[in-house]
């Protein structure tokens, strides 16, 4: 049963990187215990356990819309427990590269606020977070955004943790190079 | 005793208590720190949702840096998130056949290169075990007596590495704590998700997280913690957690060289106490600052 819906769901233009999480997940014995471990299960559309019911059965579509995996906070609780010992959070950021990859989740916050984040690091090479929030705002498009970040942002200027800094918009960033060799790397494999 | 120390981006930032402490804590222990020079972001949470070769790039220059510095010292991490990410670094070249040779290959970009000699550990990790609750029981000057205190671990810096405590039921803060005079508050909180970075994306179940925790902490004067992000929101989103939880959950949440910094005979100031959001009155009275 379970070859025939492979044999049915396995589709010839399906990337190596969607070959390799459905291989990961291969083992999973749907237990639960996974779901019953994380945090965030309650506010997911399909919870941690059916989302791997649902890689197996290659329902891909349907896991991309859902916003099961952008609930994911990295805790690794799902990972430790997993009786089959899969590498359930490291499938999940796999996931999350690629849906990016496919434009799914172009307007998703988490999408936009990754991008802002590796744009901050790698012009300066260090985090500064004011910039990073104003570039996320402005990635986001949404004026009302920041009104909900206001009252902690004026809290953490007041205790000197974060400082309004003048943003470099041109001339070299300092991970340039590493940056640039990775995407040719990336591109290559 | 001496290690290479990488603070990352937060404890130049939102999270400076934690940088300032934790080297005061080091000095009045003995501990010898000596900065990764011209370390750069590890990648966080970011790097990883975005590029897998990347994930693994960022945080292997700074393991670079410091092997160039010290090619057998190990590297103490106060924030989990760097932690878990330098630490993975080193764990998957040994499994991952290819990814040294790949990772070289960017990093050769700025005539750096890793050999893989390097080892990553959580400042608590150091504390608990190289330091020991021994050592700082001694150098106690000011014990925290009547000081009731939630130890919160919060999760990537026992899951998926750590090695150095019960990643479900984790105890290495407690002897540390005691050490220092002050009681631990029993819970069964302080491994439990804070919910991180959807804290900024997706708020009302961040909220909800925070708001369990708080809660749970109720009966104890302050929470300890060993992340950034954890303190972050622990300390900063307790009004909005109170609204959901219908009810008063106000409570000081203190980075750990804080707390021992303090009992070490260490001023409020040295350990940047008036930088922590919600430092309550009768902790304030508690501890005579």
């Amino acid at each position: 049963m379970i070859a025939a819906i492979s044999a049915h769901t396995k589709e010839p233009e399906e990337s190596p990187s969607w070959e390799s999480i459905r291989e990961h997940i291969r083992a999973c014995m749907q237990c639960g215990t996974c779901t019953g471990s994380c945090g965030s299960a309650a506010a997911m559309d399909f919870t941690p356990r059916q989302l791997w019911r649902m890689v197996q059965l290659g329902l891909r579509d349907e896991i991309f819309t859902s916003r099961t995996f952008s609930l994911c906070s990295s805790c690794y609780y799902c990972t430790l427990r997993c009786p089959r010992g899969l590498p359930l959070t490291e499938t999940i950021h796999a996931l999350k590269r690629l849906a990016a990859a496919r434009g799914f989740t172009a307007k998703e916050k988490g999408t936009r606020f990754y991008r802002s984040f590796l744009k901050t690091a790698r012009r300066y090479g260090r985090i500064r977070e004011m910039e990073l929030m104003t570039r996320y705002f402005l990635a986001m498009k949404d004026p009302f955004l920041p009104l909900g970040f206001t009252p902690l942002g004026v809290k953490l200027l007041r205790k000197r943790k974060i400082s309004p800094q003048i943003p470099r918009l041109s001339g070299p960033g300092k991970l340039d190079a590493i940056f640039r060799k990775v995407e040719e790397l990336e591109a290559d494999s | 005793m001496n290690y290479l120390y990488y603070p990352g981006c937060s404890l130049e930032g939102t999270a400076t208590e934690y940088h300032v402490s934790t080297q005061a804590m080091m000095a009045a222990l003995g501990v010898e720190l000596r900065e990764i020079e011209d370390w750069t972001c590890c990648g966080a949470s970011a790097a990883e949702s975005v590029s897998g070769l990347l994930s693994r790039v960022l945080p292997a220059r700074n393991l670079a840096l410091a092997e160039r510095m010290d090619s057998r010292g190990d590297i103490v991490i106060p924030c989990s998130a760097c932690y878990l990410n330098l630490r993975r670094v080193e764990v998957e070249i040994t499994q991952e056949e290819g990814l040294l040779d790949k990772l070289n290959a960017a990093l050769g970009e700025e005539g750096l290169s890793y050999r893989g000699s390097t080892k990553s550990r959580h400042l608590l990790d150091v504390l608990a075990r190289d330091v020991g609750a021994q050592q700082i029981g001694q150098r106690t000057q000011r014990p925290l007596e009547g000081l009731r205190v939630a130890p919160y671990y919060g999760c990537q810096c026992l899951r998926p590495y750590g090695g150095y405590d019960d990643p479900q039921q984790p105890r290495s803060m407690d002897p540390l704590i005691e050490a220092t005079g002050a009681e631990v508050h029993p819970w069964t909180m302080g491994a439990k998700c804070c919910g991180a970075g959807l804290m900024t994306t997706k708020k009302e179940v961040a909220v909800e997280l925070t708001g369990a925790i708080l809660r749970a902490a109720r009966g104890a004067d302050c929470i300890v913690t060993v992340c950034p992000m954890c303190q972050m929101n622990l300390d900063s989103y307790q009004g909005q957690a109170a609204k959901v939880q219908g009810q008063d959950l106000g409570i000081s949440v203190l980075y750990l060289p804080q707390l021992v910094g303090l009992a070490l005979g260490l001023t409020a100031e040295e350990v940047r106490l008036k930088s922590n959001l919600a430092l309550t009155d009768s902790l304030r009275q508690k501890l005579a600052v």
